[in-house]
């Protein structure tokens, strides 16, 4: 019976051969898929044994980290809780991150390319050195300015959202959105902390977690006009040109009428540009789009950034918040002829205009920045886990949409605004500020949104900040004057340096 | 025993490699310190010195008592068991960390049991090495083995579920804090029943056939036995719930009565039977539900384990095979080191999980050499086997060698998702007693076998040389059936 003996030993070679080929399988092909896997918690857990960057701003820690007894070594912390929510963001232990806190994950987390000679001198001494920090441009007084305005506006308005930016640089000064929320817990290591923070805000129909500075597009009513202005501008009329106006304008091919927001604005027949944009004349920038055409309205609103879909607002090199697309709308009838009726209106931010609270701010400092668009970013600079710079963020134009005297035109035009026209809850003692409001009307019955749009200069004649405010639904009337009040605020606060 | 002049009993390569054996343990368990407490303390080799000592004990036993035993077995086996032991021990100051606790005692935690199991386990071993001296003696208690060996299997089947099942397979007598798995000697009592049975019947269940599609086919009435065996396995599968032992059972049959008869045949129909049940058992779990439920869950979560439904199913579920395959996965090729991986996360890492356990920490490499020195100890006995001369030994060593090869491939390709998962524990790898006695009682018989095939026929040197050849040891009062017309 030795024959079958062997062949018996024949047959567990075989087994364990299959055992073979399969760990093989299990520990070689998709050894890099089950080390990386959702359900692997040593992913983790290895992530927890080094601490997370630091996220700050002015030296401000806004997230860091605080040592725990458990399993996952550290616990994440946020401070400053709601007010830098929406751009920091969260990291929770088991599902993505968000923010500043996913586009820099790799950075914070330490596992960044950029930072192998940590890694490398981790490998040789054997200690887990933290992971890059990333400093932000925010200024924290004028981010708290801006969420204390923003929250305790004047008018009771719920949802709303400001961005304050240096016209000469692109650095965002502040960004806020209201409603925030707490990130604490949605960085709980307890899994059901976590979903019952999380499914609470994900519910809410206030829609916290939704960045409404840059995830989010709204008409921007009357801060059209900027454009439309800029367009006429490049179309050879000065501020001086008279253009026609009056009470109503009907626009061809329509049965809506387009009224002025009071009776006392260009009652006349003819406004000069610069009065139709001080007073914000409704008639008066309709017929200006429809005599401009819809392919200049558009072309204008594009060379200003409408209509990008992939700009993210972070870091210079490309990671950062998504920014939602502002639109222009099509403008135009089934057979592709232009809608005069629908011109007119976009001309006055209606209709199918959309605009995010970024893009007013870049519009704003365009104009204060001689008509350079400079590119928004938010991370200053990343460090490394001793603090040495890894990178440092230098201004860099996106694009030139007006020339500088067109610019020197708007910045006269919008400064008369401030100072004799709509704006004037603006004013900044001390700085020459510009601006344009917008009341959008929207749903029937619905309150309208109140916009500014706005720059200061200071004594030296620097453009200090650029600021951008909307707020949604502004009960009873005047939506934009307390958006005007509120912008004044962020960008005095925003241009302040040191202790005043 | 005294030396016998000219005739190499190999005894001290046997202790070359057992000396290598615990260097390689006291090596192991030096980096699962470095690892875990980032120095290695002065006393890291105790437990491989307190192993060595067990270990010499039971090679001086041999020495005297099974001189010519095979050299290899011993230390392969202390290896494997060592290993065992180790990593056991990681565990006791992963958790000792955790808590906070000193430096754990040798005796202490998981490991400092899994040492005492140790101690045990080789007493009997010695025990068995002096009580057996031939093992030809076993035969004579055949049929008490037998029933001693269904009992043991059985009793876990119609014990409740409150003192048997474990991690929903029915394999355990558990009493107090204190549980045993019969299974593990049931093995080697009903592989020396099948053993003298066989011999017995081999003749006739040979000879007496039918010839179709060219292959020969046993008469009917001679199918009885291999039935009975069938349909035992096919309870146990349903009733203990356990798709491994079955399988071991029925492998272990099968292979002993194609040795023992040479017919492929037998192999074919036994294969068919056991697969073709299998299926038939899943089909009803599907559709019938009851005890075959438990296997249709099983083959489920085994064709799926990523399934987020059976990951999350509190019992029964995925949960296990998945953090144990993601284990591996992590370890990769190289492993994390000894004592630098995440065991924890695999809730029965010191059972049958252990393999996936060490996987993590030493890698697809780690892993392969541990699954060749089981090869080693399989080969090894199938070769004791081929040596002996007579067929009861040859039976009892072949089946012995055999299953401890089958349950390896039965435990290390359910945790690695090769088959679906199984109650079974690693051989002289897994926490507990019970597999640990029962695996060298194992091994035990296999240095018998071995010494008696390796040894000269009979007396001296002068006899083997010269002398005429004697003819095969009979059995006692084991007569060899005829077929009669």
């Amino acid at each position: 019976m030795n024959a079958p003996l062997r062949k018996a030993g024949v047959v567990i070679l075989v087994l364990f051969g299959l055992l073979f080929a399969n760990l093989n399988w299990v520990q070689g092909y998709k050894a890099d898929a089950y080390r990386t896997s959702d359900y692997n918690r040593r992913v983790t857990v290895a992530e927890y044994e080094r601490p997370r960057g630091i996220i700050e701003a002015d030296g401000q820690p806004l997230a860091s980290n605080k040592p725990t007894d458990g399993q996952l070594k550290f616990q994440r912390v946020y401070p400053e809780k709601e007010i830098y929510a929406p751009v920091i963001g969260y990291k929770p232990v088991d599902n993505a991150e968000t923010g500043i806190e996913r586009s820099e994950d790799e950075f914070l987390a330490g596992t960044s390319d950029k930072l192998i000679a940590d890694r490398l001198s981790d490998m040789f001494t054997g200690d887990n050195t933290g992971g890059g920090n990333i400093v932000l441009t925010l200024k924290t007084r004028a981010q708290e300015t801006a969420w204390k305005e923003l929250t305790e506006n004047e008018r009771g308005v719920k949802r709303g959202a400001a961005i304050a930016i240096d016209p000469r640089t692109g650095a965002i000064q502040a960004m806020v959105s209201m409603p925030s929320y707490d990130p604490n817990p949605l960085a709980s290591h307890d899994s059901k902390t976590f979903l019952a923070a999380f499914n609470k805000l994900n519910n809410d129909k206030q829609k916290p977690l939704l960045n409404r500075a840059v995830a989010d597009n709204k008409p921007p009513g009357s801060t059209m006009k900027v454009i439309v202005a800029a367009a006429a501008l490049q179309a050879g009329k000065t501020q001086q040109t008279e253009i026609q106006a009056g009470p109503v304008y009907r626009p061809p091919g329509s049965g809506a009428d387009i009224r002025n927001a009071e009776d006392e604005t260009c009652p006349g027949g003819q406004v000069t540009l610069k009065e139709a944009l001080t007073e914000s004349c409704n008639t008066g920038f309709a017929r200006l789009g429809v005599e401009l055409g819809a392919e200049r309205v558009k072309k204008t609103a594009q060379a200003f950034g409408f209509g990008q879909k992939d700009l993210t607002v972070g870091n210079l090199d490309g990671s950062g918040l998504a920014v939602a697309s502002s639109e222009t709308g099509e403008m135009a009838n089934p057979d592709g002829s232009t809608d005069q009726a629908a011109l007119a209106q976009s001309s006055i931010g209606q209709r199918d205009v959309r605009m995010t609270v970024l893009q007013g701010a870049l519009l704003a400092s365009t104009v204060a920045n001689d008509g350079k668009q400079m590119k928004p970013y938010l991370v200053q600079q990343e460090l490394d886990s001793e603090r040495r710079p890894i990178y440092t963020a230098s201004g860099k134009v996106l694009r030139t949409p007006i020339n500088a005297d067109v610019a020197k035109d708007l910045r006269e035009m919008m400064v008369s605004v401030v100072e004799n026209g709509t704006g004037t809850k603006a004013k900044i003692k001390g700085f020459e500020v510009g601006g344009k409001t917008g009341t959008a009307q929207n749903a029937e019955g619905a309150d309208d949104h109140g916009w500014f749009v706005g720059f200061a200069y200071n004594e030296k004649g620097e453009a200090v900040s650029a600021s951008c405010v909307m707020l949604e639904n502004v009960p009873g009337g005047h939506a934009s004057a307390e958006a005007a009040r509120i912008s004044g605020l962020i960008m005095k606060a925003a241009a302040g340096r040191g202790g005043d | 025993m005294p030396r016998i002049p000219g005739l190499k009993t190999h005894r001290n390569a046997e202790l070359g490699l057992l000396g290598f054996s615990m260097v390689l343990v006291a090596v192991y368990g030096a980096t699962v310190e470095a690892n875990q407490y980032d120095k290695i303390s002065s006393t890291f080799w105790v437990p491989a010195a307190l192993l060595s000592l067990l270990f010499l004990s039971l090679h001086v036993v041999i020495r005297f008592t099974a001189p010519f035993a095979d050299p290899v077995l011993l230390p392969a086996v202390a290896l494997v068991n060592g290993m065992g032991v180790g990593f056991l021990r990681r565990l006791d100051i992963a958790k000792a960390i955790s808590d906070k606790d000193p430096y754990p005692g040798f005796f202490a935690g998981v490991g400092g049991r899994q040492l005492a199991w140790t101690l045990a386990s080789l007493i009997l071993a010695a025990v068995l090495l002096l009580v057996i001296r031939d093992h030809k003696q076993v035969s004579k208690y055949a049929y008490t083995l037998g029933l001693i060996g269904i009992v043991l299997v059985m009793i876990p089947a119609v014990l409740p579920r409150s003192l048997s099942e474990i991690n929903g397979a029915k394999l355990w007598i558990r009493i107090g804090g204190f549980s045993i798995q019969p299974g593990e000697f049931a093995k080697l009592a009903l592989v020396s029943f099948f053993a003298y049975y066989l011999v017995r019947k081999r003749e006739v269940l040979s000879l007496a056939s039918k010839r179709f599609l060219g292959i020969d086919f046993p008469r009917g009435r001679d199918l009885g036995p291999v039935v009975t065996v069938w349909l035992l396995s096919l309870l146990v599968l349903v009733f203990e719930k356990d798709l491994g032992t079955a399988l071991l059972y029925f492998g272990l049959f099968v292979v002993t009565l194609y040795c023992a008869t040479e017919r492929a045949s037998w192999l074919i129909i036994g294969l068919l039977m056991f697969f073709g049940g299998v299926y038939v058992a899943y089909l009803l779990g599907e559709s019938v539900g009851g005890p075959f439920a438990n296997f249709y869950d099983r083959a489920q979560v085994w064709l799926d384990p990523f399934n987020a439904e059976f990951y999350e199913r509190e019992v029964g579920g995925s949960y296990q095979l998945v953090q144990g395959l993601l284990g591996l996965g992590t370890g990769g090729l190289f492993g994390t080191g000894p004592g630098a991986g995440s065991p924890g996360f695999v809730p029965e890492v010191r059972n049958d999980f252990i393999f996936a356990g060490m996987g993590e920490e030493i890698g697809l490499f780690g892993l392969s050499a541990l699954l060749v020195i089981y090869l080693l100890i399989v080969e090894r006995g199938l070769r004791a086997a081929i040596a002996v001369r007579d067929s009861f030994g040859k039976l009892v060593a072949g089946g012995l060698a055999f299953t401890l090869g089958l349950q390896v491939f039965v435990i290390v390709g359910g945790i690695t998702g090769l088959i679906p998962l199984t109650g079974q524990t690693t051989p002289f790898l897994s926490s507990g007693g019970s597999s640990l006695m029962a695996n060298w009682l194992l091994v035990a018989m296999l240095l018998r076998i071995s010494d008696a095939g390796r040894k000269p026929a009979s007396g001296g040197p002068q006899d083997r040389a010269a002398g005429p050849k004697q003819p095969p040891a009979q059995l006692h009062g084991a007569m060899t059936e005829v077929i009669k017309p």
